[in-house]
């Protein structure tokens, strides 16, 4: 990519890494996600703002594919990774989630060693070839979730040990050390105290060099201040997207507007 | 409240003080609340407090009835047969009666003058067990023998209260003279009491001789088929729970599936022993009485047990898990596999050994598949033919007992219940250290 020095929120000509194009998700009868189009670029936060129960998380799953445990849950329309079809038939999940990393709501470490959870993807898709690059693997992982040096110590004490914000941040490390091209995040914040945000907020924004990162967030302040594009759902449907100081500062449609400033939610 | 009080004529400088209720005193709503408390705590207080006393009452009549089989009582006695006294008992035609009078005639001459039927009646009929001695030991023709042979069992019975002088006053098989002579033979140190081993070890044992009647064979019994019930139902129960649990698809048949199991595990356990019989038996050719049929029988009584808890306990185990395993790109069965199973694994432990041990005192599909008490004769050659081999279980060795006419067969069939729930009482500590070990928290 092209190394410029962006603006902290200004959005260049960056390539499309994802594309939905008129997706439709059901619940059964509900129409939970309704004609939704979204270009979401390369090396780039883009935040998925909106009241609860407006689609938002539901739509990160698709991009993912986590909806596909859900047996009453039907996709429709196209949702292209690198112009490919990610609802293709040819396509195994399996293989698309290695690329397309997710970090939950609740901190979720496995119930095993520090050590152990990040090392269990790089395992299970063979990313490395023995002990040492293993370890490196780890190692650079937790770097990067920013917890090395707090946990480097103690690799081998369980994951659930840890505080809450660390067990987040190991959850990010586990996610990056199978070296997704995407990371997705739902509302990865809102279990943490506002220290722990600040630090997992901090990673995020290092994330960005080397993913594109899609958040969903329920604090607008939040939004504000890790993302460059937001998209504001709303009953479903995608209201609006663009620059996030744009749909901040100069909201083009007025739910957006009543949403950002508080009258609805 | 409001329009008792108003009813009221207001009396001068009370008024102020019915509108504000003190925090002192308990308004009669809050007396009856803790009055209906008070109830319900002393109603549960006394249900705990009648299981406790059933409870004693079951541990004391157990242990009371049920310690003397752990005992008996030995005539002692030093013979020295020679070869020809073995070859003439051989030529008889009642063989074990000439070595039984053979050791009468012994102990008649360290008693001195006493009637040798009344010394028969003392010390029953121990001559097949030395026929088997000399018969096994062909050197010990010959040499002086220290032989400590089990006493008839109203004997025995005499000793450990079972029996009253009084009781036999009128009986011909141990007459009050006989009881004279037993007290004497004790205090002459030839009658004795000791641990019973044979009990724990030996066989079924006939009418004949009583005394010698162990629970060993058919606790070998048991053994084996808990091993068939082990080996078959824990795979099949966890593989079945994992499918219908994480991969099967909600439909009708699999909500059939789900009540059938259900509902099996409330079928009476004869009907399994009937459907043991008809199948393994008579359709499969299997052997009758072979602890490889009662296993499989069993099998099918604890799946259902083993299936239903296996599903709880995956179901008790977090969604998130399973989430942060797909995430990093797990698939189904890895996430299956690596994650939800370990973390299940304390409650499917449990869920199996309470499943074995409620097969472990099964009786009635055992009897309807021929593993009844008395076929528990001898212990099997080689352990692999332990499986064929014609055996019973403790249950069933009980009930047998229970039911038999000779007094010293009902302390063994109490015997026999301390045995089983000595059993029962580890399985479920181990069931319990497991769930300690493996339990982790998330």
């Amino acid at each position: 990519m092209y190394d410029e020095p962006a603006l902290e929120s200004k959005v260049t000509n960056k390539d499309i890494k994802i594309a939905a194009r008129n997706v439709q998700v059901f619940y059964g009868d509900t129409h939970a996600i309704k004609d939704v189009n979204v270009e979401i670029q390369d090396k780039t936060v883009t935040a998925f703002i909106g009241p609860s129960g407006c689609g938002k998380s539901t739509f990160l799953r698709c991009l993912n594919r986590m909806n596909d445990t859900i047996d009453i849950c039907r996709v429709e329309g196209d949702i292209l990774l690198d112009s490919e079809d990610i609802y293709d038939k040819r396509v195994d999940p399996v293989q698309l989630r290695a690329k397309v990393g997710m970090v939950f709501q609740k901190p979720n470490p496995f119930p095993k060693s520090i050590y152990d959870n990040v090392a269990y993807g790089p395992r299970i898709h063979g990313l490395a070839k023995n002990k040492s690059d293993l370890d490196e693997i780890v190692e650079k992982s937790l770097r990067r979730g920013a917890i090395w040096d707090e946990v480097k110590d103690r690799l081998h004490a369980p994951g659930t040990g840890l505080s809450g914000g660390q067990q987040q941040r190991l959850c990010i490390a586990r996610a990056v050390a199978t070296e997704p091209e995407v990371l997705l995040m739902d509302e990865p914040c809102s279990a943490l105290d506002p220290i722990a945000t600040g630090q997992v907020e901090e990673l995020i924004d290092e994330l960005r060099d080397s993913y594109s990162v899609v958040i969903v967030t329920h604090s607008m302040q939040q939004a504000a201040r890790v993302s460059q594009k937001t998209a504001f759902f709303h009953l479903g449907n995608l209201v609006e997207y663009g620059e996030t100081s744009q749909i901040f500062t100069n909201p083009v449609d007025s739910r957006t507007e009543s949403y950002i400033t508080g009258r609805i939610g | 409240m409001t329009d008792a009080t108003a009813s009221h004529t207001p009396q001068p400088g009370q008024g102020g003080e019915t509108a504000k209720s003190s925090l002192f005193t308990v308004s009669p709503r809050t007396r009856r609340r803790n009055a209906s408390e008070r109830r319900f705590k002393a109603y549960g207080v006394t249900a705990i407090l009648l299981g406790l006393l059933f409870l004693c009452f079951l541990v004391y009549s157990i242990l009371s009835k049920g310690l003397p089989a752990f005992t008996r009582t030995v005539a002692e006695v030093e013979l020295t047969l020679t070869q020809a006294q073995i070859d003439e008992a051989e030529s008889t035609l009642l063989k074990t009666g000439a070595y039984r009078d053979l050791m009468i005639a012994e102990l008649g001459k360290v008693l001195g003058d006493v009637e040798p039927d009344a010394i028969q009646r003392i010390v029953g009929n121990p001559g097949a067990m030395l026929r088997n001695f000399y018969t096994a030991n062909p050197d010990a023709i010959g040499d002086t023998v220290a032989f400590e042979l089990p006493t008839a069992s109203r004997v025995d019975g005499y000793f450990k209260g079972r029996i009253t002088r009084e009781g036999q006053a009128n009986s011909t098989f141990l007459t009050p003279a006989d009881l004279d002579l037993a007290d004497r033979m004790q205090e002459e140190g030839i009658i004795k009491r000791e641990f019973n081993w044979q009990f724990l070890t030996g066989a079924e044992a006939s009418d004949d001789n009583p005394v010698a009647a162990g629970i060993g064979v058919s606790v070998v019994g048991s053994l084996y088929m808990m091993f068939v019930v082990l080996a078959l139902s824990l795979p099949i129960g966890v593989a079945a729970s994992i499918y219908l649990e994480e991969f099967a698809p909600k439909n009708r048949f699999t909500d059939l599936i789900e009540v059938n199991i259900s509902n099996l595990a409330a079928v009476p356990s004869i009907v399994f022993g009937i459907l043991g019989l008809a199948f393994f038996i008579q359709f499969a050719g299997l052997p009758r009485s072979a602890p490889l049929v009662g296993g499989l029988v069993l099998t099918l009584m604890t799946l259902p047990t083993i299936i239903i808890s296996t599903r709880a306990s995956l179901r008790a185990v977090p969604p998130s898990i399973r989430d942060a395993a797909l995430g990093v790109g797990a698939s189904k069965m890895q996430s299956v596999f690596h994650h939800v199973l370990p973390l299940a694994l304390p409650g499917i432990l449990t869920g199996t050994i309470i499943g074995l041990a409620q097969a472990l005192g099964e009786t009635a599909p055992l009897l309807l598949i021929g593993m009844v008490g008395f076929v528990a004769l001898r212990y099997p050659d080689t352990i692999a033919s332990g499986f064929l081999d014609s055996n019973s279980a403790m249950p069933a060795q009980i009930y047998t007992w229970a039911a038999r006419a000779d007094q010293i067969f009902y302390e063994k069939a109490w015997g026999g219940i301390i045995v089983l729930l000595v059993f029962l009482l580890t399985m479920n500590i181990i069931a319990v250290i497991l769930r300690r070990r493996f339990e982790r928290r998330w």
